[in-house]
């Protein structure tokens, strides 16, 4: 999700399929959110698909290949619309490309509508807006065990008749039934005609058709449309300039009379569509019984809200508990290559470039892999289910009351996982001031990055008791969490009572049904997180370890620097103050005086009030780039700065002094750090989307500030609080 | 009567729908439109906001915009 720019391949070869065929023609996948469209997706293309942006918007496109018997087609998956209306950024996306008005995006030749058959209502009225368009069209009618489940039956033969003829598949992609059927179906779908005048709206299809052919070669008859109902201000402009202002009035009134155009459409469309569905189908439930069932029970106040907090406590327990054996067994073999390293080449600046600087440092970071991929599991199965979705509705009031509404849920809880297709994600509002608010408080909900400086911390300071039925150090891990739901929530409300005080937002969302989730796209979701996850290990993480490792291991110290520093070593102990070994202390008289040790002292005064030695207070300002650095930072400089490379970082946190003796982990100074990580914006990917978002430099700047402020204020007022009273 | 005076559980069609409120017209894209029948599902913490199922699917919206939807209760059957 955090693909903001280039193109990243998913290529595995898929066993049983046996003569490749290129594609020749591009589909667009198209159908409401929720109807089932990416598994669709996956299952047509399996493996055989990429992720990018569309050019200049931060829209994923998913394309893929689907291998029919005697040809390929290649498929673009578009965002989930509800209609062309062009309200939404996703909905002009979608408009866009199918439309071919987007670069690089070639104009696709033919439109594989979804349906969910148990919202045909919704899927009906956007496939007729779609027929306008004039391209091939067919329609997948999903979740047809659903639809079954739920006692509805469609008259598949009724429906393509009612449609016009155009050609409709009924699949079920949990059974696989009906696949063969749609892929034969695909592969003459170039040939398919839709209809001239779709049955919907047939006087604003006529018209438009006709100004169209009066217009001339530039005007196609959805462009027109879009002019008319004034959903394409440009074109709308454009009409009138053509036509004459009066003539664009008079059709109007006579298409629409005195109603917006945009209701004016719903209401003809829409009551064809009932029509239709009243042809087609026997039993129409208001509601669908297994989601009627749950949501009784999730959105009844008090057990919805137990529920959610339920939820959550399960997620952080589950990182904690479920992962411990795994990331005992990655421990293990890094700091055992790491030692084996050294054993076998010796100590010389190659075997601690491998050993201090890839091993420690990226290892410390890959570490989190299980907690991780843990963590997003919980997401995506929350996302798939739709829990998530209805969790708005269960906080519209909490919302409310920082001044936005329950559309804010989702991109915050979405943060649990990564700030940036959270921000994203909170294109769906329609206010700008109550996006901009939300996407200010986004970075403070802890994503996947604080996890592995969380964790770490937690694990070495924190004891491993029960309490109760929960694990101590999961209640820790649960308070962090809310301290940063309550910064988030905070910085909304502050926003929206100062510089972004607006209008109260309004509230209305389509809301998903509970649902099994789908086991390939929970596989291939969580696969693709893994991916990115040690992508940055490989990469970012990697870069910064040498650097820092460089930095730490030079300049060597001379043997007269030694010399002195062993007397100094023994003064101290003579005082009987609790000084490290002999070789500790060379190796600490290397660290203190190589290149980053000179640079940490000259930033240790800035951190010193919060507790931090130079040390700290250097993998603190590497990490500002992105957080989960700090771990491999702090895992390079207790490697280069120590000689027993079998203990753990943890082991070696603790083990940590001030020259004096004094330990510099001291509980104070621990809490301060972690209410530092829970406020700070330590992410440049997080301040470009802002950036990218907002189109103005004011609100990343705004952010950086006020985050990294109050994460200094907060860990300073802890650990100065802390040290008088401990 | 509005849609904003339901009670959870009741059935009811709606009547007329006053567009003024950019938001309702939003509702109307949903499918919220004259002629339907409509349950109201749920109601949140505090009244608000709704839930409303129509034609299998449910959309969720606060009492403002709610207010704006003209019903006919249809009395339960039992």
């Amino acid at each position: 999700m955090t693909k903001v720019t280039g193109v990243t391949e998913v290529k595995i070869p898929v066993s049983g399929i046996g003569i490749r065929h290129k594609a020749t023609e591009s589909i667009a996948l198209i159908g409401n959110p929720n109807a089932g469209k990416s598994t669709l997706f996956n299952r047509l293309t399996g493996l055989r698909q990429t992720t990018a942006n569309f050019p200049g918007v931060t829209v994923e496109k998913h394309l893929g290949t689907v291998q029919l018997e005697h040809s390929a087609i290649s498929l673009v998956d578009l965002p989930g619309i509800y209609s062309l209306d062009g309200i939404s950024a996703d909905e002009r996306i979608a408009v866009d490309v199918i439309l071919g008005r987007m670069e690089d995006t070639h104009r696709p030749s033919g439109l594989l509508v979804v349906i969910d058959a148990t919202h045909i209502y919704q899927g009906l009225y956007l496939l007729e807006q779609l027929l306008e368009l004039q391209l091939p069209t067919m329609v997948a009618l999903t979740m047809m065990d659903a639809a079954t489940a739920n006692g509805i039956s469609i008259d598949i033969e009724a429906l393509q008749a009612a449609l016009g003829g155009i050609p409709v598949y009924p699949v079920s992609s949990i059974s696989g039934h009906g696949f063969d059927e749609l892929k034969q179906g695909l592969e003459h779908i170039t040939s398919i005609e839709v209809p001239v005048i779709p049955a919907s709206w047939p006087e604003l299809s006529k018209t438009a058709q006709q100004l169209a052919l009066q217009l001339g070669e530039d005007w196609q008859r959805i462009d027109v449309i879009q002019a008319l109902l004034q959903t394409h201000p440009d074109l709308a402009g454009k009409l009138g300039e053509q036509l004459g202002p009066d003539t664009v009035t008079n059709l109007r009134s006579k298409l629409f009379g005195d109603a917006p155009p945009a209701a004016a459409e719903a209401r003809q469309r829409y009551a064809w569509v009932k029509n239709v569905i009243a042809e087609v189908q026997e039993h129409t439930p208001l509601y669908l019984k297994m989601s009627a069932r749950l949501v009784r029970w999730t959105n009844r106040p008090w057990p919805a809200t137990l529920l959610f907090f339920a939820v959550l406590m399960l997620v952080f327990q589950a990182v904690f508990t479920w992962a411990t054996p795994l990331m005992d067994v990655i421990d293990g073999a890094s700091s055992s290559l790491g030692h084996w390293i050294v054993t076998q080449m010796g100590q010389n600046a190659f075997s601690s470039f491998l050993a201090d600087g890839v091993i420690a440092g990226v290892g410390s970071v890959i570490i989190f892999l299980p907690q991780i991929l843990i963590l997003f599991l919980f997401i995506i199965i929350l996302e798939d289910t739709g829990y998530l979705a209805r969790t708005s509705f269960l906080m519209d009031r909490v919302m409310r009351s920082v001044g936005l509404s329950g559309q804010s849920v989702i991109p915050m809880l979405s943060s649990f996982a990564c700030a940036v297709p959270a921000i994203m994600a909170t294109r769906v509002i329609p206010g700008r001031k109550d996006r901009i608010a939300t996407i200010l408080a986004a970075p403070f909900m802890t994503c996947s990055a604080r996890l592995p400086i969380y964790a770490l911390l937690i694990a070495a300071f924190v004891p491993n008791d029960s309490v109760g039925w929960m694990n101590l150090q999961g209640l820790v891990l649960f308070g962090l969490y809310l301290l940063g739901i309550l910064g988030g929530l905070g910085t909304a409300l502050l926003l929206k009572s100062t510089a972004l005080k607006g209008p109260k937002p309004r509230f209305m969302l389509a809301l998903p049904e509970f649902r099994t989730p789908n086991l390939q796209t929970v596989a291939i979701k969580l696969y693709d997180r893994g991916r990115i996850f040690l992508k940055r290990a490989g990469t970012v993480i990697f870069t910064v370890a040498i650097g820092v490792w460089v930095l730490a291991y030079y300049p060597r110290m001379d043997v007269e620097q030694y010399q002195s520093s062993l007397t100094e070593n023994q003064a101290t102990q003579s005082q009987g103050i609790n000084a490290p070994s002999a070789e500790n202390a060379q190796s600490a008289a290397q660290m203190s005086q190589s290149w980053l040790g000179r640079i940490g002292r000259k930033i240790e005064p800035v951190f010193k009030p919060l507790g931090w030695d130079w040390r700290v207070s250097s993998a603190v300002v590497a990490g500002f780039p992105a957080r989960e650095v700090v771990v491999a930072v702090m895992g390079t400089i207790y490697a280069v700065g120590s000689d027993a490379d079998e203990q753990s970082l943890a082991e070696k946190l603790r083990a940590a002094t001030w020259p004096d003796g004094r330990p510099i982990f001291t509980l104070p100074m621990v809490l301060g750090l972690l209410v530092f990580y829970a406020w700070c914006l330590q992410c440049a990917a997080t301040l470009a989307i802002i950036r990218r978002e907002t189109n103005s430099w004011r609100w990343p700047i705004f952010a950086w500030t006020y985050m990294t402020t109050i994460g200094y204020v907060g860990a300073f007022v802890i650990y100065q609080a802390g040290s008088m009273f401990l | 009567m509005t849609l904003a005076d339901m009670a959870p559980g009741d059935t009811a069609t709606l009547e007329k729908i006053d567009t003024s409120d950019p938001g309702v017209i939003r509702l109307m894209i949903l499918g919220m439109v004259e002629d339907i029948t409509v349950r109201l599902e749920n109601v949140a913490i505090g009244g608000d906001p709704l839930e409303v199922g129509f034609f299998g699917s449910s959309v969720s919206l606060r009492k403002e915009q709610a207010r704006h939807f003209k019903v006919k209760r249809i009395p339960a059957s039992d």
